[in-house]
């Protein structure tokens, strides 16, 4: 009844455990896999003006959730500039602004993007009028009705009349009209501006987009010009050369219509240059970038809330955990016997300092030297507490001399020894010094033995790259560790060693 | 094929873990372990129920008591230091005589000086042996002269009989007899022999070294089954009354034979280990769960002594 009661117990624990891991995976997005990365692009907008030395203002469009990106960060590096942003429902402004300013002047605007996975929102706004059919020039205007009536007849909806239309002008073979139509080059700003004018033609409500094509290492970018076509429900994107619909996942959206990109008044006209590069960042780091970002409050309560050197500590201690688990294995399903309960745990986090090769060699040969001074101090017929004193002392003259050494050797790893938990070299020492004494080298061996296997198998568990990372983002899976050793806690059966033990009995007993 | 869990189950052996869930934590009130874990206090309390246990010749409690140690030695030629709070027989020194210079010795026969004796009881008193490691108290007692019953089957040493009581009924009995390899000491573990008991009769059946049967003492070569061992009766009836004394449903009980004194309670123990299954070559299992069922206990030990001869012989072995 006890059992089943903690069964439950351990039931519910692992399903709250799970839950918020699947909370947080599927919708937060913190990664599973320690090494999931994604892109995270930096772009960089420098603007340039000459200030004519009098109060100076710069009005330059900023992306507005861009479609498909999440934006991480963004920084505006304006030295002596006082700036404000402003959005309506298209765009994005940052307005910068001074007294005094002459000669060249140079504003920044940086952003972190990451592509988004889940699926944009609809670009509705705002709700166009049908435009009026304009007054073409002849012999243009003749030119453009001709195409006009042949796409018309060859499309069905407002997005296959948009495709049709920009197939036909981008045909590698044009024909005489389309020529004619084409003279302002495919692809530049005016033929943008012409290809609404046509679309206005057939009365469809066209605009202008600005996006910037992501590359990696540019450092001259400049915004290329889209057309977005509305169908009466929401605005639909165009590449106006290739003809293909919707933005691709490389083109951000740097802003919607056709004002100048740049306003600069009390100076020159200003200059805008594009840099853009790309880098791999983990998950987790994005997905905390982001829930800041979007003031998720699940985040804040992360340990990801923690300053760095904190959350470095924590990485750590969520893994004792594990460890404990570990020896509560050893102990009672396995029978291995162990200094103390959990001295193996320490001994284990003492093995994260040196690597466990080095460990292990620098934990025995520590061991054996100072369980042979020990001893002879045992000589000195000294009480308990100057004898530990004693030890520990020696403990730490023997580290400091091992990295002394080790230096002269050119061994950095006999460095890292000076962070070996020192205290707990002296108490090994100490203990088993007493059973060595007590029970004979026979047990302290096996005590030793048994201590030392139990610190690999711990540090090889707490040091686990995929453990760590699922710990310290999931935090909650701690409650799975404590189901488990809520479950073992009522584990009555025989412990691995103990069947060695009896195997006596079983052989009596089997005798014919 | 069976899996050797399969067979232990059948058999009935109990496990490290099943003891603890089972037996130790449901019957054992740790409010009751100071009774057992002090030796001082547990002596106290069987003198009262006139439970013979080796005279206590004095304790020390402080460091600087340790100066009235020569004093108070000197009376006696033969005596034992523990610790109070001592475990798994740790810690023990025993004196077996003085030398004609005046100085101690030990039971293996070397000298010791005073001031080894006083190292060790400081030892003692910082907390070396004791459970915790918490300070600790060192008691000096009679030296139990071993009774020539078990001279043949021992090397040096006392050997000292382990009964586990269970809700005060003594279900189990084995003697542990120093050997050379255990040093003198009566520790399974550092490779004493344990030889079971006949809860009836007070014979003994079947020894075990290191886990391994064994049918002569490995020192002395004399046959380890079939000796009496004296007063069983009486034993009994010691260990079923030491239930009164620290009310431990699952208890431990060591006792001594003295030449002169016959039996003598040594000292309880809260967590008896498993090996007296190995020397029994029989498992603890369906004798405690049948104990387990019992309604009414007795109140008078020796009615609680015969239960358990009750018990053992419906549980007899098979091929006993």
């Amino acid at each position: 009844m006890k059992t089943s009661k903690i069964n439950i117990t351990a039931l519910v624990l692992i399903l709250i455990a799970l839950s918020a891991v699947y909370y947080k995976h599927e919708k937060l997005g913190l990664p599973l896999k320690p090494a999931e990365q994604s892109d995270v692009w930096t772009v960089e907008a420098k603007i340039q003006f000459k200030a004519n030395g009098g109060p100076a203002k710069a009005q330059f469009y900023i992306p507005r959730d861009p479609p498909g990106f999440i934006k991480l960060n963004e920084d505006f590096i304006s030295s002596n500039y006082g700036l404000a942003t402003e959005q309506n429902a298209l765009n994005r402004e940052a307005l910068w602004a001074v007294r005094r300013a002459k000669g060249k002047q140079v504003l920044y605007y940086r952003m972190e993007l990451t592509r988004d996975g889940s699926e944009s929102k609809p670009r509705t706004q705002p709700r166009p009028a049908y435009p009026p059919v304009p007054d073409y020039d002849e012999p243009l205007g003749a030119a453009i009705r001709a195409l006009l009536s042949d796409v018309r007849s060859h499309s069905a909806d407002i997005a296959t009349f948009t495709r049709e239309l920009l197939s036909r002008l981008n045909t590698p073979k044009p024909d005489q009209n389309i020529s004619l139509i084409n003279k302002a080059g495919q692809g530049s700003v005016e033929w943008v501006r012409q290809l609404i004018d046509i679309l206005a033609g057939a009365r469809i409500p066209a605009r202008i987009v600005y996006v910037l094509p992501l590359q990696d290492l540019v450092k001259h970018g400049t915004l290329v010009p889209w057309i977005e076509v509305h169908n009466d429900f929401e605005w639909v994107a165009f590449d106006p050369v290739s003809g293909r619909q919707g933005f691709r996942e490389d083109v951000l959206v740097w802003r919607t219509g056709d004002d100048p990109l740049i306003t600069v008044s009390g100076g020159e006209p200003g200059e805008v240059d594009f840099s853009i590069s790309r880098h791999a960042l983990s998950q987790v780091s994005i997905a905390e970038q982001w829930a800041r970002q979007t003031d998720s409050r699940l985040m804040d309560f992360s340990l990801f809330a923690l300053p760095v050197q904190t959350q470095n500590v924590y990485r750590i201690i969520l893994m004792v955990p594990l460890g404990a688990l570990v020896i509560v294995m050893l102990r009672n399903l396995i029978g291995l016997s162990t200094f103390g309960t959990f001295m193996p745990v320490l001994i284990a986090l003492a093995f994260r300092e040196t690597s466990l090769l080095w460990g292990v060699i620098m934990f025995t040969m520590l061991v054996v030297v100072g369980l042979a001074l020990r001893l002879y101090l045992e000589k000195l017929k000294l009480l308990l507490v100057p004898r530990l004193a004693a030890v520990l002392t020696i403990v730490i003259m023997m580290i400091a001399l091992f990295s002394i050494v080790s230096v002269q050797l050119d061994l950095e790893r006999g460095l890292s020894v000076a962070l070996f938990p020192v205290v707990i070299l002296a108490m090994t020492i100490e203990r088993m010094s007493i059973v060595l004494e007590e029970n004979g080298s026979q047990e302290a061996f096996k005590l030793g033995t048994g201590s030392l296997i139990a610190a690999i198998i711990g540090y090889l568990v707490m040091t686990h790259e995929w453990l760590g990372h699922i710990i310290f983002v999931f935090p909650e899976t701690l409650l799975i560790v404590l189901a488990i050793t809520l479950i073992l806690g009522r584990y009555t059966g025989y412990r691995l060693l103990e069947l060695w033990r009896f195997r006596g009995l079983i052989k009596e007993a089997d005798k014919p | 094929m069976k899996m050797p869990w399969t067979r232990l189950r059948e058999l009935g052996i109990v496990g490290m873990n099943q003891r603890n869930a089972e037996f130790i934590m449901p019957y054992n009130q740790r409010r009751y372990y100071p009774l057992v874990d002090n030796k001082i206090i547990t002596k106290q309390r069987a003198i009262e129920k006139n439970i013979p246990v080796p005279q206590l010749y004095g304790h020390i409690e402080l460091e600087h008591q340790a100066a009235h140690l020569p004093a108070l030695l000197s009376q006696y030629t033969e005596f034992v230091i523990k610790p109070a709070n001592g475990s798994g027989g740790n810690g023990i020194m025993v004196i077996a005589g003085k030398t004609a210079s005046g100085h101690f010795r030990k039971s293996n026969d070397s000298v010791v000086h005073i001031d080894e004796i006083k190292h060790h009881v400081s030892n003692i008193l910082s907390g070396m042996y004791s459970l915790g490691g918490e300070t600790d108290t060192a008691i000096i007692e009679y030296r139990v002269k071993f009774d020539p019953c078990f001279e043949n089957v021992s090397f040096k040493g006392v050997p000292d009989i382990r009964l586990i009581v269970f809700r005060g009924i003594p279900l189990f009995a084995m003697i542990r007899l120093p050997t050379r390899q255990s040093d003198g000491r009566a520790n399974l573990h550092q490779g004493a022999v344990g030889v079971g008991i006949d809860l009836g009769t007070g014979l003994t059946h079947h020894g075990v070294m290191q886990s391994r049967p064994i049918l002569e003492h490995p020192d002395t070569g004399f046959p380890l089954t079939g000796i009496q061992i004296p007063q069983w009766d009486r034993i009994l009836e010691m260990a079923a009354t030491c239930y009164e004394l620290a009310p431990l449903g699952y208890l431990g009980v060591d006792l001594v034979m003295d030449r002169e004194l016959g039996p003598m309670m040594l000292e309880l123990n809260a967590r008896p280990g498993l090996a007296i299954q190995i020397a029994n070559q029989q498992g603890l299992e369906p004798i405690l769960k049948y104990a387990q069922t019992l309604g009414t206990i007795p109140a008078s030990a020796k009615r609680r002594v015969k239960v358990g001869k009750l018990i053992r012989q419906k549980f007899a072995r098979e091929s006993a």
